[in-house]
């Protein structure tokens, strides 16, 4: 069935039709709309699950924490300093390996107050152990939600799917919303190997000493290492049952490319416009929409960029006394390697300030134009 | 007081890592025998934590949910919501949190599933400080009580939170008072919270030796003189409203508890006089509300 739906009710048809059974949620701008809708579902009794209005966004992940481990297919959303205050218990989901989904809505930390698109608050949260994929658009959105229960329940850990405050969360457009049967013989029923059960007495996540500690962190770095493969074969099922696949990483025009510009969320879409007028004009653009950030698809991007001679990453976040985070990685990605692009690392459209396609066109152009950078942090469209 | 049957079951095993003497280990093992084996406990940071036994071992026969500081209450709302999808009405949840886990850290959660009335038992085992990290004043410690953080010298000036009168002026079915020295009304007290569907919030007494600066074995003893002198009171609380006191105590004046406690050495006689004051008005305010 096709609808006009906003990028936060694609939330919420995702989150339905992975038939959730417990959400807990707080309410944050911009990703209300998400807990309205679920409200409404339940109450209208189009969903079985419980959903717990707890007071915080800390207790709204300890709570399914503790739904996911006695083994409840478990889901909440949040945004900015909704996540920040929850970045405790980021942690413990992720060292707890539960296959608990997230839906963070990117807006920007305070202060001052800000209720627009940055992606600050997701990428902060990039050492807590959780599986990160950033959307472009709603079907993106939707469809990744039931993709993001398979990969967690496949590797037990969190996936957290990512969308731009208003540009996706609140504009609608055209999703193809799956029906239930499609979906139910793609995502099986949540039947963990272990829950919190009285008939099978254990104690999860006591305290553990310097003798095991790091092996249960070498296991979560390893799963981490593998999901870029189970994430692939899940995307891929998916195109079998729903006739789409997005990918992990996905190229465009890269081929030929002099210059590939390194985009995540919807700035992919602007410069998708951009390169393909550049293109018309005779010049060699490409462009690599990242949709994983973590685990970090470094194979795959190397299989992009390697010959590449130079690439503009565009960042709508910054690590402050380092740069854009998406050009760190890009770069470590490439330090061991012969053969390494130059990388120009571009900061923009911080704070919900739009990116604009002559914005996108400033970027590619001064890489084009320039054989290195000249600064470690180029900043767009910036009042100085 | 009446005496009970006190159940023959253990779920407590030898082999926990509590301090000689502890409060908390008794209150659980009386707790669990209470509650029976279709249980699951929710522990915060907190001496339990330790108590209970690290990876991969487990000192108690129920399944133990080990939750951060402040997400005792939650974790057992999040528990509660998904045994109910499971179909699983059977299973009592409990959260068994310490002082600074309910008073301080914990109780916005706490609060938070109080007034949604999520179903699970809570239980608070205070033994009035941070005692897991080296005795650290909490809003649990009392008037003037010796701690790391309040030397003599820098004393806590405030009295102890009323967390019984928080809890029930959320509306709950059942809060009561309980201590380690009185099994048979604990027990009595949990059976009758089990039978109750809601937030159900026991305060439970239970001293700590090594930071009340009390010998090993005088815990019981001091225990019970804390409810023989008032400072600790037995009652509960029936929907917020309805008062009862359990046991009728002795009276005994406050300077025979205080004096059993190396955290009190310090006290002048005017001190104990303004605690004995204090304990006086406290117990008229509960009788008052007894009274309704």
């Amino acid at each position: 069935m096709k609808r006009v739906i906003s990028g936060n009710k694609a939330v919420a048809y995702g989150v339905m039709l992975s038939r959730v059974q417990v959400i807990s949620a707080y309410p944050i701008t911009p990703q209300t709309t998400i807990v309205e809708e679920l409200s409404r579902f339940c109450a209208e009794g189009k969903m079985e699950a419980k959903f717990i209005k707890v007071e915080s966004e800390h207790s709204a992940m300890a709570s399914i924490i503790a739904s996911s481990v006695t083994g409840s297919r478990s889901f909440t959303a949040t945004s900015s300093h909704g996540l920040a205050f929850m970045h405790e218990m980021l942690h413990w989901a992720a060292g707890a390996r539960l296959p608990i989904v997230l839906v963070n809505v990117n807006r920007a930390m305070g202060p001052g107050w800000n209720i627009w698109t940055d992606q600050a608050d997701s990428l902060s949260q990039r050492d807590t152990g959780w599986i990160q994929l950033y959307c472009e658009d709603n079907q993106e959105v939707l469809d990744t939600i039931i993709q993001a229960f398979r990969i967690a329940e496949t590797v037990n850990l969190p996936v957290m799917v990512v969308l731009d405050a208003f540009f996706l969360s609140h504009t609608s457009e055209v999703v193809e919303i799956p029906h239930q049967e499609e979906v139910d013989g793609f995502l099986p029923r949540f039947e963990p190997q272990l829950r919190l059960n009285p008939d099978d007495p254990r104690a999860y996540y006591g305290m553990i000493s310097p003798n095991y500690y790091m092996e249960f962190r070498y296991k979560m770095q390893r799963t981490m290492e593998e999901t870029v493969e189970v994430a692939r074969s899940v995307d891929e099922k998916f195109g079998h049952h729903f006739g789409r696949t997005h990918g992990l990483i996905e190229p465009y025009l890269c081929e030929d490319a002099d210059v590939v510009m390194v985009t995540s969320g919807t700035v992919t879409s602007t410069s998708r416009v951009v390169i393909e007028q550049l293109r018309e004009d005779g010049l060699k653009v490409g462009l690599l929409k990242m949709k994983m950030f973590r685990p970090f698809p470094m194979k795959e991007i190397k299989g992009v960029l390697k010959g590449v001679e130079k690439v503009g990453v565009i960042d709508r976040n910054i690590s402050f006394g380092h740069g854009g985070i998406f050009a760190q990685e890009i770069r470590s990605t490439f330090c061991n390697e012969d053969q390494r692009p130059m990388v120009f690392g571009f900061v923009m459209g911080l704070g919900g300030r739009d990116v604009t396609p002559e914005a996108v066109e400033e970027a590619i152009r001064y890489t084009l134009d320039n054989p290195s950078p000249k600064e470690e942090v180029i900043w767009i469209d910036l009042k100085r | 007081m009446k005496k009970i049957h006190i159940p023959k079951e253990e779920y407590m095993v030898p082999g926990n890592l509590a301090c000689a003497g502890c409060g908390s280990p008794i209150g659980l093992r009386f707790a669990l025998k209470a509650l029976g084996e279709k249980t699951v406990i929710v522990i915060p940071a907190s001496c339990m934590s330790i108590i209970v036994g690290g990876f991969p071992y487990s000192a108690v026969g129920v399944p133990i949910l080990h939750v951060a500081f402040a997400t005792a209450a939650c974790s057992a709302s999040g528990i509660r919501a998904s045994l109910d999808m499971q179909g699983d009405r059977e299973t009592t949840v409990v959260a068994w949190a310490g002082d600074g886990g309910t008073f301080d850290i914990g109780i916005q959660a706490l609060s938070g599933a109080a007034e949604r009335n999520d179903d699970f038992i809570y239980i608070c085992s205070d033994n009035e400080a941070y005692m897991n990290t080296g005795i650290q004043r909490s809003s649990a410690t009392p008037y003037l009580a010796w701690t790391t953080t309040t030397p003599v010298g820098n004393p806590k000036e405030r009295p102890k939170k009323d967390i019984m009168a928080i809890m029930a002026d959320h509306g709950i079915p059942y809060a009561a008072t309980a201590c380690v020295a009185y099994p048979e009304d604990f027990i009595r007290k949990l059976k009758k919270a089990k039978g109750i569907k809601g937030t159900r919030f026991i305060h439970l007494l239970s001293p700590c030796p090594a930071g009340w600066r009390i010998a090993s074995d005088e815990v019981i003893r001091v225990a019970r003189l804390a409810v023989e002198t008032k400072v600790f009171s037995l009652y509960e609380i029936q929907d917020g409203e309805a008062y009862t006191i359990n046991y009728q105590p002795k009276g005994i004046p406050v300077e025979e508890y205080l004096n059993t406690q190396g955290r009190f050495r310090h006290l002048t006689g005017e001190e104990m006089a303004i605690i004995q004051e204090n304990v006086d008005h406290q117990w008229s305010r509960l009788l008052k509300r007894c009274e309704g």
